[in-house]
């Protein structure tokens, strides 16, 4: 660990400090709208939208390289991509006209596919993996001040628009008789999910960003008796994850994606586990 | 003396699901502070009947009113109490987080934002006073028996300040000393609003209730004065025609005196 504190302070490796503080901040977004992902149950529905991020990473690098659009940082391609997805997935669902689950499916394969097909026309050598599962390496000082302004974005107006959030998450058909427009914010709540994923995708990569938005909510929902409490623990959840796995990754010189993930699924089985015995020895 | 404005005001309505026809040719009047109840077999109609004066499915032919507006306008007036059995049972929410759910939607910058104020906070306390729930404010929704699920989500609607209570099934799932419980509650609300409940339970119905909606693709609506035990049964076991020759149904049905 003192290793890791040591590496923090040096001025040699920016990017394990960009990092630790993207992951920090990213912690709030993921916390919060992590926990609507879990009550409300569309988890899957923030696994294609972080899947088709490599379809507008792959889109920017090829503008940036080919085209010569500098501006166009793999960064906004994600975040772009991602809220398209999202918008077309909420649609879907709203209309209820096509099978939800198939155009799910289809975003997800459609939008990797793109991705990869850009990335084999972008010239020069550009690793898949790093995309695909993260990589510190890549995160700059200019991504930190997108993920902040995002997150502040993100948590903002979940935060502010908390009560009707959760009651599209707790009955929608009940909110929408009270006059709230459901539908509507059943899309905010999709895209502030996209948005979220997209904040950490350099860190773990769109693949594993899945489970860095459940997985702390899901351990948080054991011991939360209120929304605003599993709120609160699973941002402290996402941030002892990413710490620790950063750490870890640091010293025993691993990728960072995989290893904030292992801590994250590590605490789940362990959490579950624990509670099955705790309700099953109460039986008794 | 003009009749007072009915509650619930139904003409010539008609909605096929798949051109299956659902409901044909219903004919409906509730007046003000009737206690009434929506009977009839699975696949009959309730449910679609229910969500027609909700204004959630549009009819395909005929007119709705509720409380004198179109439905979608009433809603404000209407407090919903959908079955218990449709939450998440691990849902992290406290019975005051629920109840509060009741005030969404109200007018001006804390509507917008939907955010709750001192006095949404009051009138979620009041209403659980009012089903007898006002000690378990604190504690969590998933801790509850289905009895008290139930009355926290009447507490739920009546913080819509409702001048129409709708349940969907109130006494399914629940054991017979909550099903009294519910029973006593609604008796007292009754005096302040008009309650349309479906049910499958007749003998909860009997007691209480002063009318009938029979629902069967067709619809029949039977003051409980004349009904007999008899015709409970039948009611029950879903013979339906048989009280339609019984009874000499007007267009408006019958109309309780």
């Amino acid at each position: 660990m003192s290793e890791f504190i040591q590496a923090l302070h040096d001025p040699g490796i920016p990017f394990l400090r960009y990092a630790l503080l993207a992951g920090l901040l990213a912690s709030v977004s993921f916390g919060v709208v992590g926990t609507y992902v879990v009550t409300r149950k569309i988890s899957y529905i923030a696994g294609a939208i972080s899947h088709c991020m490599l379809g507008g990473i792959g889109a920017a690098l090829y503008a940036q390289t080919v085209v010569g659009w500098t501006w166009c940082t793999p960064m906004l391609g994600a975040v772009g991509s991602a809220l398209v997805a999202a918008v077309v997935i909420g649609l879907v669902s709203l209309r209820g006209q096509q099978r939800e689950d198939t155009v799910i499916g289809a975003l997800w394969a459609t939008g990797m596919a793109i991705g990869l097909l850009f990335l084999a026309k972008t010239p020069g050598y550009f690793d898949p993996m790093s995309v695909l599962f993260g990589n510190i390496l890549l995160i700059s000082k200019h991504d930190l001040w997108l993920v902040s302004a995002l997150d502040i974005l993100v948590a903002g107006l979940a935060l502010l628009f908390h009560n009707k959030l959760l009651g599209i998450c707790f009955d929608e058909e009940f909110t929408e008789l009270r006059g709230v427009n459901a539908g509507g914010y059943y899309l905010l709540l999709i895209c502030l999910t996209a948005l979220t994923v997209a904040l950490l995708v350099r860190v773990v990569g769109i693949v594993l960003v899945i489970a860095l938005l459940t997985l702390p909510a899901a351990v948080a929902g054991y011991f939360a008796r209120r929304i605003r409490q599993m709120m609160v623990l699973s941002i402290v959840f996402c941030m002892l994850f990413t710490v620790t796995g950063l750490a870890y990754s640091y010293v025993f010189n691993l990728p960072s994606g995989p290893s904030i993930i292992m801590f994250a699924g590590g605490a789940y089985l362990v959490v579950t586990i624990v509670s099955r015995f705790v309700k099953w020895f109460a039986h008794d | 003396m003009t009749a007072p404005e009915p509650a619930v005001w139904l003409r010539n309505v008609s909605f096929s699901y798949n051109r299956v026809p659902v409901l044909e040719e219903v004919n409906i009047d509730i007046p003000p502070n009737e206690f009434c109840s929506i009977v009839g077999p699975n696949g009959g109609g309730k449910t679609t009947l229910l969500k027609i004066i909700l204004g959630a499915v549009q009819p395909d032919t005929g007119e709705v009113r509720v409380l004198g507006e179109s439905p979608i306008r009433a809603r404000r007036w209407i407090g919903y109490m959908p079955q218990y059995t449709r939450y998440d049972p691990h849902f992290p929410v406290t019975v005051l987080d629920v109840v509060l759910m009741g005030r969404l939607g109200a007018d001006g910058v804390n509507g917008f934002f939907g955010w709750y104020g001192r006095e949404d906070r009051e009138e979620a306390r009041a209403a659980l006073r009012e089903v007898e729930m006002a000690d378990n404010w604190n504690r969590p929704f998933s801790v509850l028996s289905g009895g008290q699920r139930q009355r926290v989500l009447i507490a739920r609607a009546l913080c819509c300040r409702p001048r129409l209570l709708l349940l969907d099934e109130p006494t399914s799932n629940v054991d017979a000393l909550a099903e009294e419980k519910l029973l006593s509650i609604l008796q007292q609300l009754q005096s302040r609003m008009t309650i349309l409940m479906v049910s499958h339970d007749l003998g909860f119905v009997s007691t209480v209730v002063r009318s009938v909606i029979c629902v069967n693709r067709r619809v029949l609506v039977h003051p409980t004065s004349e009904l007999t035990g008899e015709t409970i049964r039948e009611i029950y076991g879903g013979d339906f025609r048989m009280i339609r020759h019984d009874h000499r149904c007007s267009e408006q049905g019958h109309i309780r005196v």
